[in-house]
C-alpha cells in the first residue's frame, strides 16, 4: 500500500515549523543586545542539527545491524526503519551548515579550539596551554577532514542501501543476491561505525568542553541515539498503525520495537552512570570540571533528565503488555525522546554558553523547528516506496513473526 | 485415582499445533503437551495459564537489592567505615554511587538464580527428579499430547481415540493410572 502524506499531517507540521520560526525569531530578538546572540543560536543549532542527524544515523545503523545479523522479524517495518534514516541527507546538510559556519566564526565561542589566539598565539591573554596541546588533533585541517570523511562514508551507504532495496523490489529474481550484497555492506557499515561514531561524538560534542575527555564519551552519544531512533520508529509505526497502513505488522513487532526501546534506555544509562561514578570516584580534577559546570549550572535539568530516561522505561516499559499497548508507549516514547533532546541540548551549552543558558524562545523554538522538518522529511519519504518491501527472503517470516 | 490417559504422538510441531486446535473446539480438553522444544504459540490453545516466573523474577531481585543494600551498609559503613575515595565515612547515602554496581549484580544474581530452582521446582525437573514426559522419544524428535479421560466427561476413550486419529498421529498409547 502507497502512503499519502495525510492533510492533517501537512498542517501539524507545517504549523510546527512555523512556531518554530517564530518563536525562534522573537528568541533572537530578546537575545539581541546581550552581546553573546551568536553564540547562542549556534550553540543550539549545532545541538539540534546533531540530535535529528544521529536519529537519522542511528536508523541507518539499526537498519545496517539487521542487514549483518540476517534478522527476519523486521522486514514488515523495514520501511519506517528506511524512511528515518532517509532523514540522513537533510541531517548531513544541517551538519555541514552548523559546522561551517562555526569554521568561520572562529569556533562562535562554542568551539574554543577553532579561535587560533587560544590554540597558537601564546601572547594573547586567550591562550591556553591544555587546549593548545591538543592542538595535532583539534584543527580546523585534520577536523574537516573526519567530518567530510565521516559524512561521506555515512551517505555513500546510505545510497546504497537505500538503492538495493528498491531493486530488491523490482527484481525477484536477483531478490537473494542483493540480500547477501546487503549483507556484506551492512557488517562493512558496521565497521565503520563502530569507529566514527566514537571519533564524531569526541569531535563534534566532546570538542566544546576542550579541556575535558572520556574514552565512554562517543558510546554514551551513540545509546543516547540509538534510542532516540528506536522511540520514533514505534511512535512512527503506531501513527501508521492508527491510520490504517501496515495491516501485517502486528503486535509482536511492536513488542520488539519496544523492547529495543526498552533496552537501548538502558544502555544509555548504563553508560550515562559507568562515566559519571567512575569520575566521582576518582575524584581528579582535570575530569570532575565536566560534572561539576553542569551541577553547578543544570543540576536539576540535568540529573533529572537522567532519572527520566532512565527510570520512565525501566518502571514502565518493564511488563509485557506494556510494550504491546500503544498508549503507553507513545507517552513513554514521547517523554524520553524530550529527555534525549535535553541530554544532547546540555552536553552543547554545558561547554559553550555555561551559565548563561537557559530553555526560552530561541531552545523551544529551533527545536520545535527542527522536529517539525524531522517529521514531514520521514513522512515525505514513507511515500516514495511502498510500505511492504517485496521479496525480502525474511519476509515471510516476518509476516508470521510471533512472540 | 483412577484414570485413563491417552498419548497422541506426532512428528510435527505443526500438525500437533493444527491437531490440538481442531481437538479444542471440538470442546475437548488437552491435558499437556510434550515436545523437544517450546513450540510457539501453543500455549493458548491448550489453555495454559500465563505464567507468573515474572512477577517471582520481581521479588527474587526485590529481596536481592534489599540484602545487598542491608548487607553493604552494614559492612562498609556500621561495622567498617571505609574511606572510599575520600568521600564523607558514615554514610551510606553519600557513598551510594560506589554500591550501585554491587547493588545491580547481587540483585541480577538472586533473580536469575531464584528464578531458574523456581521454575526447576515447579516443573518438577530438579536433579534427580523422575521423568514425567511418557516417552523418552518426546526428548528426541517426537511430540506428544496428553488426554485424560477424568477430563473429558463428555467423551468416553474411544471417541477421543477416533478424534485424534483424524488429526495426523504417528502412534496411539493408552494407560490406565492408578
Amino acid at each position: 500500500m502507497e502512503f499519502q502524506v495525510s492533510n492533517k499531517a501537512k498542517v501539524w507540521t507545517t504549523l510546527l515549523m512555523i512556531v518554530g520560526i517564530v518563536f525562534t525569531a522573537i528568541g533572537v530578538v530578546l537575545a539581541i543586545g546581550h552581546g553573546h546572540l551568536g553564540q547562542q543560536f549556534m550553540a543550539n543549532f549545532l545541538a539540534n542539527s546533531f540530535f535529528f542527524f544521529a536519529i537519522g544515523l542511528s536508523a541507518l545503523f539499526f537498519l545496517a545491524l539487521q542487514y549483518a545479523t540476517e534478522t527476519g522479524w523486521y522486514a514488515a517495518v523495514k520501511r519506517v526503519i528506511e524512511a528515518i534514516a532517509g532523514y540522513l541527507p537533510v541531517g548531513i546538510i544541517f551538519m555541514l551548515v552548523a559546522l561551517l559556519t562555526l569554521s568561520f566564526m572562529h569556533g562562535g565561542h562554542v568551539y574554543m579550539w577553532m579561535d587560533s589566539d587560544v590554540m597558537s598565539n601564546v601572547k594573547s591573554p586567550k591562550y591556553d596551554e591544555l587546549a593548545a596541546g591538543k592542538g595535532a588533533y583539534l584543527n580546523l585541517t585534520f577536523f574537516w577532514i573526519r567530518t567530510v570523511a565521516y559524512l561521506a562514508i555515512y551517505y555513500i551507504f546510505w545510497t546504497g542501501f537505500k538503492k538495493r532495496s528498491r531493486l530488491q523490489d523490482e527484481n525477484p529474481g536477483d531478490a537473494v543476491k542483493i540480500h547477501f550484497t546487503n549483507y556484506r555492506k551492512g557488517a562493512v557499515f558496521l565497521v565503520f561505525f563502530a569507529v566514527f561514531s566514537s571519533s564524531s561524538a569526541w569531535d563534534w560534542i566532546m570538542s566544546i568542553d576542550v579541556h575535558w575527555f572520556s574514552t565512554l564519551f562517543g558510546w554514551y552519544i551513540f545509546a543516547g541515539a540509538w534510542c532516540s531512533a528506536m522511540v520514533v520508529m514505534v511512535l512512527l509505526v503506531i501513527y501508521l498503525k492508527k491510520l490504517g497502513y501496515l495491516p501485517k505488522v502486528n503486535e509482536s513487532h511492536i513488542h520488539d520495537l519496544g523492547k529495543w526501546t526498552f533496552a537501548t534506555s538502558f544502555l544509555w544509562s548504563y553508560l550515562w552512570f559507568s562515566q559519571y561514578m567512575l569520575i566521582w570516584y576518582a575524584n581528579i580534577p582535570e575530569e570532575t570540571t565536566y560534572y561539576l559546570m553542569r551541577i553547578e549550572n543544570y543540576k536539576a535539568v540535568y540529573f533529572g533528565l537522567f532519572f527520566i530516561n532512565f527510570a520512565f522505561p525501566m518502571l514502565i516499559l518493564m511488563s509485557r503488555d506494556a510494550k504491546r499497548n500503544a498508549g503507553i508507549l507513545t507517552f513513554v516514547g514521547l517523554v524520553i525522546l524530550t529527555g534525549h533532546w535535553l541530554d544532547v541540548w546540555v552536553m552543547v551549552m554545558g561547554g559553550s554558553m555555561g551559565p548563561l543558558a537557559n530553555i526560552g524562545f530561541l531552545e523551544i523554538g529551533m527545536g520545535v523547528l527542527f522536529l517539525g522538518l524531522f517529521i514531514r522529511v520521514i513522512l515525505v519519504n514513507l511515500t516514495k516506496a511502498p510500505l511492504t518491501p517485496k521479496n525480502h527472503p525474511f519476509l515471510e517470516e516476518s509476516l508470521h513473526h510471533e512472540i | 485415582m483412577a484414570d485413563t490417559v491417552i498419548y497422541a504422538m506426532y512428528d510435527d510441531d505443526e500438525v500437533l499445533k493444527a491437531g490440538a486446535k481442531k481437538l479444542v473446539s471440538k470442546g475437548v480438553k488437552v491435558k499437556d503437551v510434550f515436545s523437544p522444544f517450546p513450540i510457539h504459540g501453543i500455549d493458548p490453545i491448550i489453555g495454559v495459564k500465563e505464567t507468573r516466573l515474572g512477577i517471582m523474577a520481581f521479588l527474587y531481585g526485590l529481596t536481592g537489592l534489599m540484602l545487598a543494600t542491608i548487607g553493604m551498609n552494614f559492612f562498609m559503613i556500621q561495622d567498617w567505615p571505609m574511606n572510599i575515595g575520600g568521600k564523607p565515612s558514615f554514610s551510606y547515602l553519600e557513598n551510594f554511587l560506589s554500591f550501585v554496581p554491587i547493588t545491580f549484580e547481587f540483585t541480577v544474581l538472586c533473580a536469575a538464580h531464584g528464578m531458574a530452582i523456581t521454575y526447576l521446582l515447579r516443573n518438577k525437573t530438579l536433579p534427580g527428579m523422575p521423568a514425567e514426559n511418557p516417552d523418552p522419544r518426546t526428548t528426541d524428535d517426537r511430540f506428544v499430547i496428553e488426554l485424560r479421560l477424568s477430563n473429558n466427561a463428555n467423551f468416553d476413550a474411544s471417541q477421543l481415540e477416533s478424534m485424534l486419529k483424524e488429526t495426523g498421529i504417528v502412534e496411539i498409547d493408552q494407560k490406565e493410572i492408578k
